[in-house]
């Protein structure tokens, strides 16, 4: 083997080998780059997770302490002092307005794809335009309105309006899922005499259920985060999580561990669902505009 | 293409009517086909459009829940006012720069982040749940871990981090309040531009990169003449929709800086909140509400031609 290989053909090949050790040197370069700069973006996120570990004293110490014994005190502290009913009222906030925005986007969404009604752009404009006025332009006849028919600091009334701000999106996602569905299903369906609602059910949605599933995800996202409405509409009996974490803010004394593990209480669930879909996150994140 | 199945229905339906050509038929169709969307459009206007009609008519009275002689109608009165008022103009220069701020600092580093992830390496995805993380975090935790644990003078990581190379601390949410903010908000929106960019990147066509490659072309020549091009839809959705979610930002303005020192950190949002709140002014803010909601309606005009327009060119 060795005897044929005239000088005429290693030239290349060294000089190829060399090309290609050069490109997975910078290859890695780039890699560890990435890491540093990922570790950078992320590190107030650790910073956050420590804290909620450490007692106050160590928290708010000046240089920052790095390696100390960790301790569950501050996440007993913050369920101790009533996060329960907090949670309770983002639950249902969140679960029960993201059902009833999901029974209102699918049929809503059906009406603007599969059998569109006539000016179907021009209800879709008027979804999104409710997106862009700005939340603060209606914040005082609800607050007045609510006010006289005694719904204030009730958790319905947050029901309500995370409905009313999930809407829009949850229609323009269903409705880019719904018209991915090929024609020709739809009509060999017809065909076969099946009636509208054998069609929902048996075709349709099972065709759309990951589309419901990215919708659904970004519905609670939004409505377990707000913190608007929650801070001007809630008192004692419907705040919600967010509302419940500014609490933690209190003038006198430390509270800095405190207030980082009621972050990570928080913030938790979200995360977690965000970590497994995130390929959802995308597609709901551009109301359905990228696959 | 991605509007033939409804243009293909259109066409039925078209031909149907034709066919039939009984006005009282067509007319039970369209309510047939209007019936699925009516509950969510009625919901809708109910929910959003009543309370501002309302906030028009507050507009335009006299009411300040401090003073009980007040609620009179008076015309135009709180226009003219909230125009003559200066904080009313630097809350609205705020709003600009917060927004186009985040919005163009999220896009740089998005595209940068989702340059980096585009390509195999170990721990790929790791990589890419850290870099989506500061998107998931409840912007009230995410608002009170700047300014409280990271951007603290006394023992904020930030200002041990700038000792480390002899910077003497700052005092930043008080000295660069808008900094501070932008901080906060460019954190939490990069993740968003980042997947936008990275779902295009995705999508462009390998040969044609292939193709560039083997014409010589540089990865700089490749990444603007190339790429950029592909990639701009994508970049245009994500300026639009960013825009659309950080022009509303309240949460990290109420608790980094509350609108302060004085109103030097103050957006609109925050503004018409405080004047509504904490002023008591209910004819004042809901004046501004208009304002602001005028202003949006020209810009969305703008700005949706946009998204119709990439939604509809969708490959």
């Amino acid at each position: 083997m060795t005897t044929t290989m005239t000088p005429h053909s290693t030239a290349p090949s060294a000089e190829r080998r060399s090309r290609e050790a050069r490109r997975r040197l910078s290859g890695s370069a780039i890699t560890t780059g990435t890491w540093v700069l990922a570790f950078i973006f992320f590190a107030p996120v650790i910073w956050l997770v420590m804290t909620a570990f450490k007692q106050e004293s160590v928290a708010a110490s000046n240089p920052p302490v790095f390696f100390f014994v960790p301790t569950f005190d501050q996440f007993a502290a913050v369920l101790g002092n009533g996060a329960g009913s907090y949670f309770l009222n983002s639950l249902i906030a969140t679960g029960v307005s993201t059902v009833f925005v999901i029974l209102l986007a699918v049929p809503a969404s059906y009406a603007l794809s599969i059998r569109p009604v006539k000016k179907t752009q021009d209800v879709l404009f008027f979804f999104i335009s409710t997106k862009m006025l700005p939340v603060v332009a209606v914040i005082m006849p609800i607050y007045v309105i609510a006010g006289q028919i005694k719904a204030l600091d009730n958790i319905w009334t947050l029901v309500v309006l995370y409905t009313a701000m999930n809407l829009p999106i949850a229609v323009w996602m269903m409705r880019s899922f719904f018209q991915e569905v090929p024609a020709e299903v739809l009509e060999a369906a017809a065909m076969d005499g099946a009636g509208l609602i054998k069609t929902l059910r048996t075709i349709l949605m099972p065709m759309v259920t990951p589309g419901l599933a990215a919708t659904a995800l970004i519905c609670v996202i939004f409505a377990w985060n707000e913190f608007f409405f929650a801070l001007n509409l809630t008192a004692a009996n419907a705040a919600t999580v967010p509302v419940f974490l500014v609490s933690q803010m209190t003038s006198e004394g430390l509270f800095l561990a405190k207030l980082s593990a009621a972050s990570v209480l928080a913030s938790l669930p979200v995360v977690i669902a965000g970590w497994v879909a995130q390929k959802q996150l995308v597609r709901g994140l551009s109301m359905g505009a990228v696959k | 293409m991605a509007s033939t199945l409804v243009d293909r229905h259109n066409l039925k339906q078209h031909k149907l009517k034709n066919a039939t050509n009984g006005t009282r038929h067509s007319k039970v169709e369209g309510w047939r086909r209007r019936g699925p969307l009516l509950p969510a459009l009625v919901f809708t206007i109910i929910v959003t459009q009543l309370p501002f009609l309302v906030t028009i008519w507050y507009s335009l009275r006299n009411w300040n829940l401090l003073r009980p002689d007040g609620n009179q109608f008076t015309g135009l009165q709180n226009y003219v006012d909230i125009f003559l008022d200066s904080t009313f103009r630097s809350s609205a220069l705020n709003s600009i720069i917060i927004t186009l701020g985040c919005v163009f600092a999220a896009m740089v580093l998005g595209i940068i982040f989702a340059l980096l992830l585009d390509r195999k390496f170990r721990g790929q995805g790791v990589v890419r749940t850290m870099l989506i993380t500061p998107f998931l975090i409840m912007p009230v935790a995410g608002a009170t871990l700047w300014s409280v644990s990271m951007l603290n003078p006394s023992f904020g990581l930030v200002n041990w981090v700038i000792s480390l190379v002899g910077i003497p601390p700052v005092d930043w949410t008080s000295s660069f309040p808008v900094v501070s903010i932008l901080m906060a908000l460019v954190w939490q929106w990069t993740p968003f531009t980042m997947l936008l960019v990275l779902a295009g990147l995705q999508s462009q066509p390998k040969d044609v990169l292939e193709a560039a490659q083997i014409d010589g072309a540089s990865w700089g020549k490749t990444f603007l003449w190339v790429t950029l091009p592909q990639l701009r839809r994508y970049i245009e959705l994500g300026v639009l929709l960013g825009t659309i979610y950080v022009v509303n930002t309240f949460d990290q303005i109420y608790l980094m800086t509350a609108g302060g020192p004085g109103t030097a950190s103050a957006n609109l949002p925050f503004y018409i909140y405080q004047r509504a709140f904490l002023g008591f002014d209910i004819g004042q803010a809901a004046a501004m509400g208009v304002v602001v909601v005028i202003a949006t309606i020209i810009i969305a005009t703008f700005a949706l031609r946009l998204i119709f327009r990439s939604f509809d060119t969708k490959d």
